[in-house]
Order: C-alpha cells, then sequence, then structure tokens
C-alpha cells in the first residue's frame, strides 16, 4: 500500500502536500489560539456568521450564472461580473429618483420590487447582449479563444459604464423598513441582513426548481450534459444557452440589489471582486453543479468573515480583516490544487480534464 | 435592404454609445485639420462611412447601383439615430442619468447650428457619408487601396501632431515642413492636402512598382542579400542609439514606458505565446522585482543598502524561485482553472503587500522610497533619455534571448505542450520541468522590468501592480500576436504608446483594450503580426489559394 503510493507519487506532489499541511497546520493553530484567548464572545461570533450567510448568499446567486455558463458551454463567462454591475448600478437612478419623489418611503415594497426589476432585466439585456456579440461567434473556437473575448468584454462593459454613469461612488437611497434589528433572545440581527439572506434563498428555491422541475430546465441540463444529442432529441440548443445566459443574468441582477441594500452604494469597478469570489464559490462547490454552486457561496461568504478573526488573529497578525480576500483566494488555489472537482462536481470531472 | 437598416441601427446605436461615454467631447480638443475637423467628428465619420462600406458590402446581387443605395439608407438611419439624441437630449435632461450628455456634447452633434439645423446636418451628412463609404467599397481595389491609406495617413498625422511637431522642430531644416503643416491645434489645409497628394502619388507608385522592387532584391546573388540585411541592420541600432536625442524629453519618457512593456510582454509571451499557459497573474512578478529591488536598495527601510547592480542578480533571482513556487501548484490544471488561480495568486501578493502584517517589512500602503538610480561609473541613469539605454539593453538582451530560445529544443518543446500537452507527453516531454521553464523564465523578464521600473521610478508602491497590469500586458502580446516577437513591439506601441500620445485617451484607454481584445478575437484571433505557424492554424480550414503571402 504504502509502497505503490510512493510509486504514484511525483516530488511536486510531496511538495504541494507538505503545503497543505502546513496550512492545515496554521489554521488550527490559529483557531485554539484565538478560541482559547476568549477576546470575541458569542455575540461576536454570531454577527460574524449572520454576515457571512448574507455575503454567502449574495455570491451564491452570482454563482449561478457562473456555474450554468460553464455547464453549457465549458468556458468561464469572465464577463458575469459586469453582468452583476450593470443592474443595480442602472437600478439606482430608478432608486434615486423613487427616493427624491418620496414613493420610496410611502410605498417600500412596490418601489423595491420595481427596483429589483429594473436590475434583473437590464443585466439579463447585458448578458444576452454578451453572448450574442461575443461568445456565440466564438463556440467552435480553441478554448483560450472565448476566455480571452469575455476579460475584453469585461472590460470593456466596465467602461462604458464608467463612462455612461461616472466613476465616482454612487449612495444607494436608505430604505427605511429594512433599518433596524430584530431580537432573538439574546441575540440581534440586522434587519436588511436578514432580509437579503432571506430573499436570496427565495430566490435559490425558484430558481433551482425552475431548472429541476420545468422542461426548460429539463432541456437546459440535457445540453449541458451533450450538445450534439440534445440537438438531435428536438431541443432548440442555441434557445436553451441563451436561456442559461438570461436566468444568469436575472440572479445577478437580483443579487446586485441586494448588495447594494446590503453595502448601500454601486460603483463600476463593484463587480470584479464578487465576481472572483463568487466564481470561488462556483469552483468551491463543483463547476457546473448548481446546488454546488450555492453551497459554495455560503461556505464562501462564512469563511472569509469568520476566518480571519478566527485563523490569524490568535496567530498575533495585525488587521486580520485586511486579509478577508487573501483567505478566499487561497481557498480558490486549495481548491483547485487538492479537489478541481469541488465538494459536490463528482460527475462532471470525468469528462473535462 | 433590411440588412441596411440592421447595419444602419447598430451603427447608430454605435455613435449614441460614442457620444454618451463622453468619447466624442473629449476627442473634439483636438482638431485633424485646423478648423475643419476634429477627431471627435472624424470617429463619428469613420463610423457611418464603415456602415456604408459594410451595407453596400452585403448587398446582394452586382448591380453597384443597389449596393449605394443600401449604403445610403444605412448612412441616413445612423445620421437618424443620432439626431433622435439630440432630439430626446433637447426635450429631457439626460443629464441627470447620463453624465456626459453636456450641452457642449449637443452642441458637438449638431454642428453648433442649433437643433433643427443640427438635425437636418446630420441626416443629410450621415446620407452622404453613408454613400461615400459605399463608393469605396465598390471602387477597384487599387483605387480602394491607395485612397484608404492616403486618408488614414493624414489622420494619422492629425492624431500623432503631439509626436511629429516636436520631432520635427528639432531638426533645422524640417521646422519649414512644420510651419507648412501644422498650425497649433491640427494640420493645415493645404498640410493637410500636400500630405494627401504626396502619400496618394508614394502608395500609387508602391502598388505598381512595389512587387518588382520586392522581386529585384529577392533576385540579388544572396551575398548581396546578406549585406543589404545587414546594413539595415546596422542602421536600425544606429537609430535606436540615438533615439532619445532625436525625440526629446516626453517623448524619450513615453519610449521607456513602452519598453517597460516590451521587457514585461517578452516574457509573458514565453508563457503565455510559447507554452499556452494563460497567466493572470503575471503583474506579481514584476512586483516581486520591484519589491526586492526595492528592499535591497532603498536606506529608508534600512536592512541593506545595495546598488542597484548589487540587487539586479536578487531581484531576477526571487523572480524565478517565485515564478517555480507559483508555478507548482498549479502544474496541474489547465486553460480556464490556471487563469484564475494565477489571477488569484497575483491578488493575493497585492493583498500581502498592501496589508498592515508585513508593513514594516515592505512599508505597507506608503510603499518604498528612496530607491537609488543605477550607476554605471560616473554615469547615473537619471533622466528618461539616459534610463532610456538600460532599458534598450534589456530589450535587446531578452528579446536575443527570446529569439534563441524559440527555437531552441525547449521552445520546440513549449510549443508542443501549447498545442496538446498529452500528445506531447507522450512524445518524451517532460510536462513538469517544461512548463516550470516558461514560468521561471517569464518571471525573470518581469522581475528584470520590475527591477528598471522601480529605480527609474525611486519608489514602489502596492497600487502600481493591481491587475489591470496583467490585462494590459495580455492585451498587448494577442493584439500583436501570440507568440511572435516583433508581434510584441507592436503591442506595446500600439496599447502603451499610442494612449501616452493621446491625452484624451487616457480615460478610454482599458475601454478601447476590452473592445480591441473583443474584435481581435473575433475578427483576427492571430494577431496584427502573427506568428507564420499560427497564422496556419488558426486559418486552417480557409481555402488554400486565399492565403496571402506569409509575412517575415
Amino acid at each position: 500500500m504504502l509502497k505503490r503510493l510512493r510509486a504514484r507519487m511525483t516530488p511536486t506532489d510531496v511538495v504541494m502536500w507538505f503545503i497543505g499541511a502546513a496550512i492545515l497546520v496554521l489554521v488550527i493553530w490559529g483557531s485554539m489560539a484565538t478560541l482559547s484567548e476568549g477576546k470575541f464572545s458569542s455575540h461576536h461570533w454570531f454577527d460574524f456568521i449572520v454576515f457571512g450567510l448574507a455575503q454567502g448568499s449574495i455570491y451564491a446567486l452570482i454563482a449561478m450564472g457562473y456555474t450554468m455558463v460553464y455547464g453549457t458551454l465549458r468556458m468561464i463567462n469572465f464577463a458575469h461580473s459586469e453582468v452583476f454591475m450593470s443592474g443595480p448600478y442602472t437600478a439606482y437612478y430608478v432608486a434615486a429618483a423613487f427616493y427624491s419623489s418620496g414613493f420610496l418611503d410611502r410605498q417600500p415594497i412596490v418601489s423595491l420590487i420595481i427596483i429589483f426589476l429594473v436590475s434583473m432585466a437590464t443585466s439579463t439585456f447585458i448578458a444576452i447582449l454578451l453572448e450574442r456579440i461575443a461568445y456565440r461567434p466564438l463556440r467552435t473556437a480553441p478554448r483560450l479563444v472565448p476566455l480571452i473575448t469575455a476579460i475584453g468584454a469585461s472590460f470593456f462593459l466596465q467602461y462604458t459604464f464608467r463612462g455612461l454613469y461616472g466613476s465616482g461612488f454612487q449612495a444607494y437611497p436608505v430604505v427605511k423598513i429594512l433599518e433596524g434589528e430584530w431580537l432573538f433572545g439574546e441575540f440581534r440581527i440586522l434587519k436588511f441582513q436578514a432580509v437579503v439572506i432571506i430573499a436570496a434563498a427565495l430566490l435559490m428555491a425558484v430558481l433551482y426548481s425552475f431548472i429541476q422541475r420545468t422542461r426548460v430546465g429539463k432541456a437546459i441540463r440535457s445540453v449541458s450534459e451533450d450538445k450534439e444529442t440534445s440537438s438531435l432529441m428536438g431541443i432548440n440548443v442555441d434557445r436553451m444557452i441563451v436561456t442559461t445566459f438570461v436566468i444568469g443574468g436575472m440572479a445577478a441582477g437580483a443579487a446586485g440589489v441586494l448588495y447594494a441594500v446590503m453595502f448601500k452604494q454601486v460603483h463600476f469597478f463593484m463587480g470584479f471582486i464578487p465576481g472572483i469570489k463568487a466564481f470561488t464559490a462556483a469552483v468551491l462547490g463543483g463547476i457546473g453543479n448548481i446546488p454546488g454552486a450555492m453551497l459554495g457561496g455560503i461556505f464562501l461568504g462564512l469563511i472569509e468573515s469568520v476566518g480571519p478573526t478566527l485563523f490569524l488573529d490568535g496567530l498575533g497578525i495585525a488587521a486580520p480583516y485586511q486579509l478577508k480576500d487573501a483567505i478566499a483566494f487561497i481557498l480558490l488555489v486549495l481548491v483547485l490544487i487538492f479537489r478541481p472537482t469541488g465538494i459536490l462536481g463528482e460527475h462532471l470531472a470525468a469528462k473535462k480534464a | 435592404m433590411k440588412q441596411a437598416i440592421k447595419i444602419g441601427l447598430i451603427g447608430g446605436v454605435v455613435e449614441v454609445l460614442l457620444s454618451l461615454i463622453g468619447m466624442i467631447e473629449a476627442f473634439s480638443q483636438r482638431d485633424i485639420i485646423s478648423h475643419i475637423i476634429s477627431m471627435g467628428h472624424t470617429l463619428l465619420l469613420l463610423v457611418v462611412l464603415f456602415m456604408g462600406y459594410l451595407a453596400a458590402k452585403r448587398t446582394p446581387g452586382t448591380k453597384p447601383l443597389w449596393g449605394l443605395i443600401d449604403s445610403l439608407i444605412s448612412g441616413l438611419i445612423v445620421g437618424g439615430v443620432l439626431a433622435l439624441l439630440v432630439f430626446v437630449g433637447g426635450m429631457i435632461n439626460l443629464r441627470k442619468v447620463f453624465i456626459n450628455a453636456s450641452p457642449l456634447l449637443y452642441k458637438l452633434l449638431t454642428f453648433d447650428q442649433g437643433t433643427t439645423a443640427g438635425i437636418s446636418l446630420l441626416l443629410g451628412g450621415g446620407a452622404l457619408s453613408g454613400l461615400l463609404g459605399g463608393f469605396i467599397s465598390l471602387a477597384p481595389s487599387l483605387l480602394r487601396r491607395v485612397l484608404m491609406v492616403s486618408l488614414g495617413s493624414v489622420a494619422g498625422a492629425g492624431v500623432l501632431q503631439d509626436l511629429l511637431r516636436p520631432t520635427f522642430a528639432l531638426w533645422g531644416p524640417l521646422a519649414v515642413v512644420n510651419e507648412w503643416l501644422f498650425s497649433s491645434n491640427g494640420l493645415t489645409f493645404h498640410g493637410a492636402f500636400g500630405l494627401f497628394a504626396l502619400i496618394t502619388a508614394l502608395s500609387a507608385f508602391w502598388a505598381k512598382k512595389g512587387d518588382a522592387i520586392r522581386s529585384g532584391v529577392k533576385r540579388l546573388p544572396s551575398a548581396r542579400q546578406r549585406a543589404l540585411k545587414i546594413t539595415s541592420l546596422l542602421f536600425l541600432i544606429m537609430i535606436l542609439l540615438v533615439l532619445p536625442q532625436l525625440l526629446g524629453l516626453f517623448l524619450s519618457e513615453v519610449l521607456t514606458i513602452v519598453g517597460l512593456y516590451v521587457l514585461l510582454g517578452l516574457g509573458l509571451n514565453i508563457v503565455v505565446g510559447f507554452a499556452g499557459l494563460l497567466d493572470l497573474g503575471y503583474v506579481a512578478f514584476f512586483a516581486i522585482g520591484a519589491y526586492t529591488t526595492g528592499v535591497l536598495t532603498s536606506p529608508e527601510l534600512g536592512f541593506f543598502s545595495l546598488s542597484f547592480w548589487g540587487a539586479l542578480p536578487f531581484a531576477i533571482f526571487m523572480g524565478v524561485l517565485s515564478g517555480v513556487l507559483l508555478g507548482i501548484p498549479v502544474l496541474k490544471m489547465r486553460g480556464d482553472y490556471l487563469a484564475i488561480a494565477t489571477l488569484g495568486f497575483g491578488e493575493i501578493i497585492r493583498i500581502l503587500v498592501l496589508s498592515d502584517f508585513l508593513r514594516p517589512w515592505l512599508g505597507g500602503a506608503q510603499g518604498i522610497g528612496k530607491i537609488p538610480k543605477a550607476h554605471i561609473g560616473s554615469m547615473e541613469f537619471a533622466t528618461p533619455q539616459q534610463i532610456y539605454y538600460l532599458i534598450l539593453a534589456g530589450c535587446l538582451l531578452v528579446g536575443f534571448i527570446s529569439w534563441r530560445l524559440r527555437d531552441s529544443r525547449l521552445g520546440r518543446a513549449w510549443m508542443a505542450v501549447r498545442e496538446d500537452e498529452d500528445v506531447a507527453q507522450a512524445m518524451g516531454i517532460n510536462l513538469s520541468s517544461t512548463k516550470l521553464l516558461a514560468f521561471a523564465t517569464g518571471a525573470a523578464f518581469s522581475a528584470l522590468s520590475g527591477a528598471i521600473f522601480a529605480s527609474k521610478l525611486g519608489s514602489v508602491y502596492p497600487h502600481s501592480f493591481n491587475v489591470m497590469i496583467s490585462i494590459n500586458i495580455l492585451c498587448l502580446i494577442i493584439v500583436g500576436g501570440m507568440g511572435s516577437i516583433p508581434g510584441v513591439l507592436v503591442g506595446a506601441f500600439a496599447l502603451v504608446g499610442l494612449p501616452e500620445l493621446l491625452r484624451e485617451f487616457a480615460e478610454y484607454r482599458l475601454l478601447v483594450y476590452g473592445a480591441a481584445l473583443v474584435a481581435m478575437m473575433l475578427l483576427r484571433p492571430e494577431g496584427l503580426w502573427p506568428e507564420a505557424l499560427r497564422r496556419r492554424e488558426l486559418h486552417e480550414g480557409e481555402s488554400a489559394e486565399k492565403e496571402s503571402p506569409v509575412r517575415p
């Protein structure tokens, strides 16, 4: 047994496992040190977890777009982060108009629904445009070509929106009914965080049952299994691919408004980091796998919000919160190295390299 | 007809977008021909011309009249969509949402004639320009080529006036040309006309006699050909050596920036172009080179105070080391996963450098200052004109190494890995060492560039090393042609040099880069100056007789 293992291990594997083990030891050591210090009460941890859940469910919604496009086209839609940005940035102007006319305070629910719809419509429009102009002509091109196109499209969209709407931060108007907090025994939850979690969970449930239960959903799944066979079965492959972009765009647009509700500002560059994080989440859950993307998103959100304090504070690192992005990226690299199929992505692994 | 309407609508949307993102307004600062046409209007005109050209080309059948009608219609529609923007903008204040929908924009779009006259001007002008585009498309190919070259060079001279004017001014006799050709903003009318006539004559001559001259050179005895080559090479080197003296301070500065990007591009060209490993975190090695130099030389931190030359080997060594260290984990990844993982690495490095945690060693957000300049004896490389030589030496060295590597055993192994990893491995190529060598070589070049960058600026900040730099470099090698060494030069001059010369352009740089990447991938995936092999690969399916002769 040991001999066989030794024969299969290359020197690089040894180095990799060594690095992995070192990181694991550091993480455990750091967590023990932080917990034994007792600097943070259970209230702190609860807050971290709720924040992480809220952030994670936003990641999960964005990650759905990545994972579905990857499922059907086997490409990373690098410009999906701009699909995410375009929605809330456009809907900002609707929100601002509602706010200044007082409609937002009088009819908060109606105006929130309209804001959601505008954002989702814009994101969907951008996603369809992207598919039609940039990706469709490149279906049969070598793999690097659509990826580079996606990177180009991403920057083009970012700076187009910057040109249209300006380069400053725009402060999203505050919705009064989402301010304040709810008390559960001795724990308190900020209202908007709870709303973000509930709304995202609802949306994910709807989208997931759409893909699992309806005929169109079935067709999408069959296209992602095998395009040629599905087209032989009478499925319009092009239309199904557009549908995946539409669903991804809708999820991203909704996620964008939730993001704006949570952080209260929009900016032309706001898509970049959440985009990469959501991609990480999709990889974490196993790319191409829809429940995996949701799980991965929530897991990543939790790690990011709890991780810096839990792992790093005990090691005596100053200002660990600055390193939260680094933790997410290290997690991404580790997953790509040790389990590229992700948590749930078993059945796709055999087909692609 | 339907086609023409569609083309016209696309063109109109493009023009409205160009106006609303502020490009037209920004570009109108500069005149191409003084008081006659500005760069912004030229941009608008180009779109209409192109749409007219397309419409005429796409018209079915052979009757030229229908083509012209189609181009007229599409031009009219482009003008109409713009007129609609002016009309709507006059009714409601678009500026609340689109910050660039300023009164100045409407003034530019209506040619300062008021709304009604402006709209009719837009319609008429659009139709006429569309028609002109149709004429160009239907003209015989010789006339079309000559016309495009000469119109293009007039526009080019106008766009590059900041480059040409000071250069001519430095040369006594040419100052007269300067007077005649340029006014204070843009070409003079007679200058533009003269230039147009001259270029038309030259290009017509070349189109008639060019083939004869080329084959004449080919028929020369091989010794003479060799001598000709060596003379032109020597001439080129001479020019490179005296260039900063010819160009003055500002242009030398631009040249040094271009040079740094050439160094970076040559490095990434090995990783992406030769070995096919899409690395989006390439800026990390640039940062490592710069920071190693900074830490080792700056008296501010006070660990070491080596000279530039003392620190350079360490910087390159650190680059190679980090190239290998970051390369090992990603050895087994391919394509998209590799891209994302390297992007993650680049960000990790930047976040670490920026963090308070490493502040005592790397200076945190404040960076490292007081990095000394490089010396050779008493000669200091301080001004752009002096640093130019440092960078030139680096570029020549790195260019030579890449050129020799390309045809070496290792180079062929890289290309085999790029084409098909599994087959390459079956042919006995050691994938691990081949890929690691690619990462290490690329990182070494990048670290060299970083070291020069640190000494040029005298300080390093974490914000200089964001992901945009990686994207810029990727862009320039893709636009130039992946895997092609002259392509890196072309790409660097086009994507780094031009925006430095055009101040108005700076704001739209990344927008244009993005559009260029997409357009390049859709229309010409092999790049502007492709490697012969790659060009053949990407156009495999097309008929053999259509293939134009392979460029050098």
